[in-house]
């Protein structure tokens, strides 16, 4: 039976003419992308796992006062005594960075649009993003505590500028990055403008889009804790700044253990996000250097 | 009078640029007769291309007329299909969505749609790679799913522009004899711009030589040879080599007196 098929596929090929056709694969389903994903990703997670060690080594061979650098025990001993307040705060930092994140999305991908339909409103725009981004938030950062108070306002406000950047210059990117002999043949189509948007644009652009959105995960995670430092009753932020005022560094190393791991986390979801929306994209890429995780 | 497929009159095109000005080409005048499969051969730069642009509205000439059935071209027309030296798919789509691309823009009805996609994939070979994402695919046979996407709607014209120009020499002679095929099955009306004579003669009724800078039509090669054209004998045919012969002493005299 295999014989036969695998013959009669040959045949095929042979007539179509073409020795080197398909993979001979399906499209992988979630479970297997998440699999290949975890195969993939080992190395990462091992490096993790031997830096960890050698911070162990370090403090249990008592290189460094334990009060300037606490042994792993030490910073998981702190989350473990308080258990409540570390999640208290880490949703609160969460919360401020997935809602700055979404609004980056929105916004930026919104004027990144509107920036490609109209070149005038390109050349009004450009200068005041590119001012906007090098700005340092953290400068203007007690100006929204003056503006917003110390709610979620201001935390919330420079993650959005923090994100935004990198979603605004990679939508636009990828926008203008459609071959032109594409958006050509669309119009011997007799495509509206709609549809080249919709079919041909705007899935070109996606690719771009999450390179870009790998960037502003991170970066929205960064504003969340900037905006807590300068002004908050809780958040990651907060926790890292009163317990640097007590010089409690467990609790300073369990606040920055837990920052890390909400980036790693927030870019691993769009990455995986990526995998799953443009396999497209992911399954070509792999066929050349692996570039990520 | 509408009897031309595609007439073109007496027409220049100038490129403006901040620098200077290009004539890109000048007094063209040529008339492709419906059904013809008619190839533009050319030095490159010598507007090949700005003649199927200007054929399909996608550029408007300086002066002159360009009348498809004998209607003036304004703007883009929707009565073609256009095949590019790069195959220009989207590549989140299979093959066949790709195909349907054409369909779907032009909200032609679904199911005849499919069926003729279908048509087109066993005319053309694709049969077993309908559900392969471009970049699964060869060069020749991304360029059968360009050639199928521009005969979707059964265009009474086919304009190709270099379409097996990045293919390697033995798949380019393949896709010469299967668009030979496919243009006999389909009778649509052909205009091919290649670098290669003998493609120019092996496919066509008629080839138009093209001279360079500005580019104006440097002659006419009627090609006398009989409709079912296997490739080797064809090749071999005195008729062939005085026609191929012809075309590149033509233009290789009219590049010399540059």
């Amino acid at each position: 039976m295999v014989t036969h098929t695998q013959s009669a596929r040959t045949g095929q090929r042979e007539r179509a003419g073409e020795a080197s056709g398909v993979a001979e694969r399906g499209r992988p389903g979630i479970g297997q992308r998440l699999g290949g994903f975890l195969e993939r990703s080992w190395r990462p997670f091992a490096l993790l796992a031997a830096l960890f060690v050698a911070w162990w080594g370090v403090t249990a061979a008592e290189l460094v006062e334990p009060y300037l650098v606490p042994s792993p025990g030490d910073t998981f001993d702190a989350i473990a005594a308080r258990p409540e307040y570390f999640w208290e705060h880490t949703w609160t930092t969460t919360y401020e960075t997935i809602l700055g994140f979404v609004i980056a999305i929105a916004v930026g991908v919104v004027a990144a649009v509107a920036m490609v339909q109209s070149s005038t409103l390109e050349k009004t725009l450009y200068p005041l993003l590119l001012f906007a981004q090098v700005i340092p938030k953290i400068a203007i950062a007690p100006l929204f505590v003056v503006w917003l108070g110390f709610g979620l306002g201001p935390k919330i406000l420079v993650a959005v500028l923090m994100a935004f950047f990198p979603v605004v210059i990679s939508m636009v990117t990828g926008l203008k990055s459609v071959d032109p002999e594409m958006l050509q043949l669309s119009s011997t189509m007799g495509a509206k403008s709609g549809q080249t948007f919709w079919k041909i644009r705007f899935p070109a652009s996606l690719p771009h889009l999450f390179s870009g959105l790998k960037v502003a995960a991170t970066m929205a995670v960064t504003g969340a804790v900037v905006g807590e430092f300068v002004g908050a009753n809780a958040g990651l932020g907060f926790v890292i700044l009163q317990a640097n005022g007590n010089l409690d560094t467990p609790v300073l190393f369990a606040g920055l253990l837990i920052m890390s791991l909400l980036g790693v986390l927030l870019f691993v979801i769009v990455e995986w996000l990526e995998q799953l929306l443009l396999p497209w994209h992911a399954s070509r890429r792999d066929e050349g250097a692996s570039t990520t995780l | 009078m509408a009897g031309y497929a595609v007439e073109i009159d007496d027409v220049t095109v100038r490129f403006r640029s901040k620098k200077r000005d290009v004539t890109a080409l000048t007094d063209v005048t040529m008339r492709v007769e419906p059904g013809e499969f008619v190839s533009i051969v050319g030095p490159s730069g010598c507007g090949k291309s700005t003649l199927l642009k200007l054929a399909s509205g996608l550029l408007p000439a300086s002066t002159g007329d360009v009348r498809l059935f004998g209607e003036p071209v304004h703007g883009p027309r929707k009565d073609i299909g256009y095949v590019f030296q790069k195959a220009a798919l989207l590549e989140w789509r299979s093959a066949r969505k790709n195909i349907l691309l054409q369909a779907e823009m032009r909200k032609l009805p679904p199911k005849e749609a499919a069926a003729r996609a279908d048509e087109l994939i066993e005319m053309t070979g694709l049969s077993g790679f309908e559900d392969a994402l471009p970049h699964e695919l060869s060069g020749g046979m991304q360029q059968r799913v360009a050639l199928c996407r521009a005969l979707l709607h059964r265009p009474p014209v086919l304009l190709m522009d270099e379409p097996f120009g990045a293919l390697d020499a033995l798949t380019r002679e393949q896709m010469n004899v299967e668009l030979r095929r496919i243009w006999q099955e389909t009778g649509t009306t052909v205009l091919l711009v290649t670098h290669s004579i003998a493609e120019a003669v092996y496919l066509s009724d008629q080839v138009v030589m093209i001279s360079a800078r500005p580019g104006t039509v440097a002659g006419v090669v009627d090609v006398n040879l009989p409709v079912e054209r296997d490739y080797g004998p064809t090749m071999a045919e005195p008729e062939f080599a005085k026609a191929t012969r012809h075309i590149r002493d033509h233009l290789g005299a009219a590049a010399a007196a540059e």
